[in-house]
């Protein structure tokens, strides 16, 4: 059933490298070649160049080095728009996409129903070839669009404010170690952080916080460790506690104790989320949260291979000046109009360059806007439903894969909709069989926890239906029946 | 011209979308856990396209008008990049499908790192950086552990030029590295005395921009290049400018080592109100090692029976992970489409006229505003909007006043080093006829600022909206709306 990975030079009609043909200027320049998304015709060329009083095009490259100027690339011509299509089609269809196999692979990015209009939303290019709202009077469209995102967001996740977003939900977490970090002006330098936060943000973490000299503690507990087993790893030294909620292996945990012994010794408390997970849960901020950020990609942002998502990041309103990132907000133009503009720009690098606290310039943008649009049309009802939907296949998919023989699922802790299996073999091997089968297993948790190679981390989301679940079970019972 | 936001659109038992009822028994929920409000709007669909559409209309964008915003890159964003990264194959898939199942995706990774390498001479490049700023954190932090793996830590300082983005000295603070201003010279180039001053065995390194932030190619880029080198540092090259430079002139030629380019801006990939970007960064082979994981290699060639094979791998002394996953994949996608469209010589043709349209507009109107360092520009130009006989007016006015024109304004007050900075940049994809009506509008602004300033003092009149009182919302600090108090009490 699974398709022949095609040769990439049959694939490809730009083949890389191309035969190195010998250089001719003339040709290079020659019109043909260069009106490719130009408008010029050879009438506008010359007349513009006859007033910058220059000759040719390439006289307005006088000033630089002659050694190395119009190097000959080996590159390809250029394509139709019908032959680019025709060659991507193409690219394309030898990827396998969760449409055509069964999946229930999740740690981290989820495959969720994108409403449609979130994406005829999305289409509209008065938001995405606009650029960052520096001109408020004929901006509103994306400031009015930050200020809901950030508005929907504090909603959410009950927190007093959200910044216009980070990258993802690494470069979140990283920022949320970052803004601690500043918080203390360096004073303190000990960061507590859970190894059940997904592992791809603990190594974003290490790497943006090279310089700064920091301590990390708690990553070298047992995974199956809880959240109050880092209470006693807080000190006066503690910038930070952070902690996932689900945590990576998708557990529900009563974050009470962690935050008040993290207040204790007056450290910052922070949590990341699943946005999902909170049409049921409880927010962070009953939790005391002084951080929340999350992955926003649930939020009607398309697998897309890993990229671009959404970088959630919410906080008290008594940090909101140590918070980076871009901040819209309300006030009035000359006629009492009510409007936003961007705010608190003197946290920022354009205006404080070394002193920032960060370098980020922009936000996620159009990704952002696929946020506020899926969260508007959704709204509480509809996040509620959805939310329930999840709990309630990945409990089925759960209780069905406990009854195959040697499959295991710890009864005890809450999930929402990932859970860990423990299997009879090393999870490689039962992915391999089900991917044999067509089916996406999960997450192979000894890739990054040696100690866990025979754990399965499953994701179920609304897009499984009872029959993939069952289907899954079925190929699981052939192989593994007593 | 207000809109009602989406909270004042709500009212209670409105629904947007209903989902499929549950098709498995129900669970029972866990009751210590639950949420009891969730304080989110209820909107009908109609409704939520109707207010989405209808800010949107309040936006400037390219695609309804001219943007020269300068540093920024604002060219037409081609459809069909649109199309490409919408293909099932490539929106649906997940990062962590078994790579066997992705090989469509990792070779176009692969042939993405493989155009940009040839484009700007780099040995290898990674795609991982998700913006420009991302590239630059990124490019420093690959300079820092160079040094640190050749034992050679007390190389803490980071050079950079006075003209730079303010991205750059934050980018090498957020690194631990110590930053040190250099001034420019009366030409707009580094000034090499004052490079060579600051060169000893602390120097990690210097960023920059070529062509500069003044819209000029750096005339002493060889030999600033040459003198950091000879004095251990490496040099990091801020790919913001890129547009200037495609098929002309290859970064890694000038002895840069590690770069980052934005794919927003010179690979018309849309600028999406501010995001996503995509910043990859290319290296020098020496730093290829160094580079972020993962990088997407292809570990088998394949022959006529069997396919050439992709993989993930990690760079033997990475810098490790700088966000999750490989990057922003369906930027990526956009931006190899834009390429192999063009071609290599659609590539120089962007660069030519890029440059082209700039000198041409500075050129019309350089007899009446001031342009600080008077050459050649390259694909943008800084004016200095300072005139004697008009004393009350500054850039900010003429901005202004460009918006009831139909124009968006260029860049304000950037670069620092050039009092009431006018950045402009019109980009290789506008005709001559906007191009023209561009700078009669600016010739006209300059006669109104001298003969009647309160028409600039009291733009845009043209919009949908006045000026807005940025101090009130700083100092009020509503950063969000929510549900009223009372919603849903009868």
């Amino acid at each position: 059933m699974r398709k022949r990975i095609k040769n990439w030079k049959e694939i490809t009609k730009t083949g890389y490298p191309v035969s190195l043909l010998s250089i001719d200027k003339d040709q290079l320049f020659a019109e043909k070649d260069l009106t490719m998304y130009t408008p010029h015709t050879q009438a506008d060329r010359d007349a513009m160049l006859k007033a910058i009083g220059v000759n040719e095009l390439e006289d307005l490259f006088q000033c630089l080095p002659d050694k190395g100027k119009f190097p000959n690339l080996e590159l390809p011509d250029g394509i139709s728009e019908m032959e680019a299509l025709d060659e991507l089609q193409f690219i394309s269809s030898v990827n396998e996409t969760p449409q055509e196999l069964v999946s229930f692979l999740g740690a981290g990015a989820y495959n969720h129903y994108i409403p449609a209009v979130v994406d005829s939303i999305l289409r509209r290019s008065e938001f995405y070839t606009a650029y960052t709202p520096y001109q408020p009077e004929i901006a509103q469209g994306t400031l009015q669009a930050i200020f809901e995102y950030q508005s929907l967001i504090a909603s959410l996740t009950g927190m007093d404010v959200s910044n216009a977003s980070h990258y993802d939900g690494a470069t979140a977490v990283a920022e949320a170690v970052n803004m601690a970090y500043h918080n203390f002006r360096g004073k303190r330098r000990k960061i507590v952080l859970s190894n059940a936060v997904n592992p791809q943000y603990r190594e974003t973490i290490q790497t943006y916080m090279k310089g700064m000299d920091l301590e990390f503690v708690g990553e070298d507990l047992d995974p199956e460790a809880g959240p109050d087993d880092l209470i006693e790893l807080i000190d006066e030294n503690t910038a930070l506690v952070l902690v996932q909620y689900p945590d990576f292996f998708g557990r529900i945990f009563d974050l009470t104790k962690l935050s008040e012994a993290a207040h204790a010794k007056k450290a910052l408390f922070s949590v990341h989320i699943n946005p999902i997970s909170l049409g049921l849960l409880k927010p962070p901020s009953e939790f005391d949260a002084d951080i929340v950020t999350g992955e926003g990609q649930p939020l009607g942002i398309p697998m897309s291979f890993g990229g671009p998502y959404l970088g959630l990041f919410a906080t008290k309103k008594q940090y909101v000046r140590k918070m980076a990132g871009r901040l819209a907000g309300e006030t009035v133009d000359t006629h009492g109009n009510r409007g936003y503009v961007l705010t608190l720009n003197t946290r920022e690098q354009h205006i404080r360059r070394e002193q920032a606290t960060s370098n980020i310039c922009t936000n996620q943008g159009l990704i952002a806007l696929a946020s506020t649009v899926y969260l508007s049309l959704l709204g509480k009802s509809g996040l509620q439903e959805l939310a329930k939907l999840n709990y309630h296949k990945a409990h089925y998919a759960a209780d069905k894969i406990s009854t195959v023989p040697g499959f295991i699922i710890n009864p005890v802790q809450p999930f929402f909709n990932e859970f860990v299996v423990h299997c009879p073999a090393p999870a490689e091997e039962v992915n391999q069989h089900l991917l044999s089968r067509d089916i996406l297993g999960g997450y192979d948790l000894g890739m990054v926890y040696p100690s866990q190679k025979y754990e399965l981390l499953v994701a179920v989301t609304e897009m499984n239906t009872r029959a993939e679940i069952d289907y899954m079970v079925e190929v699981l019972e052939e192989e593994y029946h007593d | 011209m207000t809109e009602k936001t989406i909270f004042e659109l709500s009212r209670p038992n409105r629904k947007g979308l209903r989902f499929p009822a549950p098709d498995v028994p129900l669970a029972e929920l866990p009751k210590d856990f639950l949420r009891e409000n969730l304080p989110l709007p209820e909107v009908p669909e109609n409704e939520v396209v109707r207010h989405f559409t209808n800010i949107s209309q309040l936006n400037h964008s390219v695609d309804n008008g001219f943007y020269p915003l300068g540093s920024c890159t604002m060219k037409y964003n081609p459809k069909i990049n649109e199309e490409a990264a919408r293909l099932p194959g490539f929106a649906h898939i997940h990062p962590l499908q078994p790579v066997e199942t992705v090989q469509g995706a990792l070779g176009l990774m692969h042939e993405t790192q493989q155009w940009l390498g040839e484009i700007s001479g780099f040995d290898a490049v990674s795609l991982q950086p998700a913006a420009g700023a991302h590239g630059e954190l990124t490019g420093v932090l690959i300079i820092r552990a160079y040094h640190d793996s050749r034992g050679d830590t007390k190389r803490t300082k980071m050079l950079v030029p006075d003209s730079a983005h303010g991205t750059n000295p934050a980018s090498s603070a957020m690194s631990g590295l110590e930053i040190v201003q250099l001034t420019s010279d009366e030409q707009g180039n580094i000034d090499l005395k004052a490079l060579e001053a600051e060169c000893d065995d602390t120097l990690a390194g210097i960023m920059i921009t070529n062509p500069n932030t003044l819209g000029l190619f750096d005339e002493n880029i060889v030999e600033a290049c040459q003198l950091v080198h000879d004095h251990g540092g490496l040099v990091y090259g801020d790919g913001a400018n890129m547009n200037a430079l495609l098929g002309i002139y290859r970064p890694a030629e000038s002895g840069i080592d590690v770069m980052h380019f934005n794919l927003h801006k010179t690979f018309s990939t849309p600028h999406g109100g501010g995001g996503p970007g995509s910043g990859p960064v290319g290296v020098t082979k020496e730093l290829a090692e160094f580079l972020p994981s993962p990088v997407v290699a292809m570990t088998s060639e394949g022959d006529e029976q069997n396919p050439a094979f992709y993989d993930l791998l990690v760079p033997e002394k990475s810098i490790g992970r700088v966000k999750s996953f490989h990057g922003h994949f369906g930027v990526v996608v956009r931006a190899f489409t834009y390429m192999i469209r063009l071609g290599k010589n659609g590539l120089l043709g962007v660069s030519t006229h890029a440059v082209l349209n700039a000198n041409y507009i500075q050129a019309r109107v350089k007899d009446v505003y001031h342009i600080p360092y008077e050459r050649l520009c390259m694909h943008e130009f800084v004016t200095e909007a300072i005139w004697e006989d008009a004393p009350g007016i500054r850039a900010l006015d003429i901005s202004k006043r460009l918006i009831d024109f139909g124009f968006h304004p260029p860049t304000n007050y950037f670069p620092l080093i050039v009092h009431e900075a006018l950045m402009i940049e019109p980009t290789e994809t506008e005709t001559k006829e906007t191009l023209d009506a561009f700078s009669d509008a600016l010739m006209q602004i300059a006669d109104e600022a001298k003969n009647d300033p309160d028409i600039l003092l009291n733009a845009p009149t043209n919009a949908p909206f006045g000026r807005f009182d940025e101090v009130k919302a700083a100092k009020d600090l509503i950063l969000r709306t929510q549900l009223p108090e009372d919603y849903g009490v009868i």
